[in-house]
């Protein structure tokens, strides 16, 4: 569904994509993995046409993504650090967004799950990190995309919420749609995740099925699993 | 982009600067225009202010909004929109509330008050200006990516255009004063908008002794008439090329 080729990308002096090759498919959950400023970021960035990459081509269901747009009406996408108008109330930008984008069905689980209608009136710059994540989660599914680009998405959330995102994710990968997170949480990707891409200075070190690295390390926990990989200096 | 022009023009709106803006702007040109006898005398005071003053408020204000609504752009570059029109959006946004404020403050009383020809033409090149700063704000924001070295970038734009170039001109004029200098001047004073403006407006109103040297060969160069329409076709290009360049620019920015 969505296929990253020979990827290029340079910010002055730091190579911050350095040939990447991933191609993701339907209905799977994918972690995206590496240490901080490996390039996870910048790869979703060039994913959602933030980033324009130097070099290379992405692919969105077999089309070119690059100068075009309407492919992202069926990406959902909750950014790590999150940026919204900050004299706009929660519901305004709720309203904004929907009058902005085109869409056939709302999917409010999660807006009701977070309890936001309580807090509809709360203007953007008052909001703690951990309900700014929220309302952005809130916004990656309202619009019932077929991708949903996660970034650290349980960063600042109270177990109680990303419990209920977990469980969100879940069933939407069950639903046939393609899920990429990024996370420093291994633990809590456990359950989450059908495969395992690991970057590292801007480079793919590999991309496997969970139940493939599991059986080559030997471990059962994908925490275990990594920090075998990473001491036998990648696979 | 209907959507999004609503959403930046509201947002100008709420935030009431530019509402106190045209509310000042009135108060000045309605005490000019009461208060002298001489209509002449009027029509050049506000001159001065459309040529001071507009480009300053119009250059500052586009530059902070912009960084300003960095965020809401970042929001809506991963949305399904084009990115041409999203920058296009904010502009116009931006452009036509700082237009309705110059023409509720500046042009309603004088086509109220004085309503001649020089009052239109006056209003024209405001308008103008308007639109010329703020695409410069727009580009010099879309450049730079630190919001301190943005809007230090625009205020040094408004020094060099509305107070150092005419210094450069004159100083440059005074160093060739032995060589032939109409053509040069004539490009020297194609190349400043707020200069282009108090040209157009002095050839209307016939005082060449305000009009200064780049005024006088323009004169003497395109006639009366010629010399405003040319004047008003490079106004029209400086509205475009910076707003074209920001765009090209603005598509292959990182966010």
């Amino acid at each position: 569904m969505i296929r990253f080729t020979n990827i290029y990308k340079r910010f002055g002096r730091l190579q911050a994509l350095d040939n990447i090759n991933l191609s993701f498919s339907a209905s799977k959950s994918v972690a995206l993995i590496g240490p901080n400023g490996s390039g996870k970021t910048t790869l979703i960035k060039s994913l959602l046409g933030m980033v324009v990459p130097d070099k290379g081509d992405i692919a969105f269901k077999d089309a070119s993504i690059l100068g075009s747009c309407d492919y992202r009406a069926n990406i959902g996408y909750m950014p790590q650090i999150s940026s919204y108008p900050e004299n706009m109330t929660i519901a305004q930008v709720m309203e904004m967004m929907k009058d902005i984008r085109q869409y056939n069905q709302l999917d409010e689980d999660l807006v009701q799950a977070f309890k936001l209608p309580q807090l509809a009136n709360k203007p953007m710059r008052t909001l703690s990190g951990g309900t700014r994540q929220k309302v952005s989660a809130c916004l990656a599914f309202l619009f019932n995309p077929e991708v949903l680009v996660l970034d650290e998405p349980t960063a600042g959330l109270d177990p109680v919420a990303s419990g209920i995102l977990q469980d969100k994710i879940l069933q939407e990968t069950k639903n046939g749609k393609l899920v990429l997170i990024t996370s420093h949480i291994l633990s809590e990707l456990d359950d989450l995740v059908d495969e395992v891409a690991y970057l590292q200075d801007g480079k793919v070190q590999f991309h496997k099925q969970v139940a493939a690295l599991q059986a080559e390390t030997g471990e059962q926990k994908l925490v275990r699993a990594m920090a075998r990989v990473m001491e036998n200096g990648g696979l | 982009m209907k959507k999004i022009i609503k959403y930046v023009v509201l947002d100008i709106l709420r935030n009431r600067i530019l509402v106190s803006y045209t509310v000042l702007l009135l108060v000045v040109s309605m005490l000019l225009l009461c208060l002298t006898d001489n209509g002449t005398k009027a029509l050049l005071s506000l001159l001065n202010i459309v040529l001071i003053v507009l480009p300053l408020v119009s250059i500052i204000f586009s530059t902070i909004y912009y960084y300003n609504a960095a965020a809401f752009i970042e929001l809506l570059v991963c949305q399904p929109l084009r990115r041409t029109k999203i920058l296009l959006s904010v502009y116009i946004g931006l452009a036509s509330s700082l237009l309705i404020a110059f023409c509720v403050g500046v042009g309603l009383p004088l086509l109220i008050f004085d309503g001649s020809m020089t009052a239109v033409l006056l209003i024209l090149v405001g308008m103008a200006l308007t639109v010329i700063f703020s695409a410069l704000a727009i580009l010099g924001s879309v450049i730079m990516r630190d919001k301190a070295r943005g809007i230090g970038v625009a205020i040094l734009s408004w020094f060099y255009f509305s107070l150092l170039y005419d210094g450069l001109v004159l100083f440059l004029l005074f160093q060739f004063s032995d060589y032939p200098l109409e053509k040069p001047a004539v490009v020297m004073g194609a190349l400043n908008p707020i200069d282009l403006g108090r040209i157009i407006v002095l050839l209307r109103l016939d005082s060449a002794a305000m009009m200064g040297y780049t005024g006088a060969v323009f004169a003497s160069f395109f006639g009366s008439v010629g010399g405003m329409l040319t004047g008003f076709v490079l106004l029209l290009i400086w509205m475009g090329w910076p707003l074209c360049w920001a765009l090209r620019r603005f598509n292959r920015k990182d966010l």
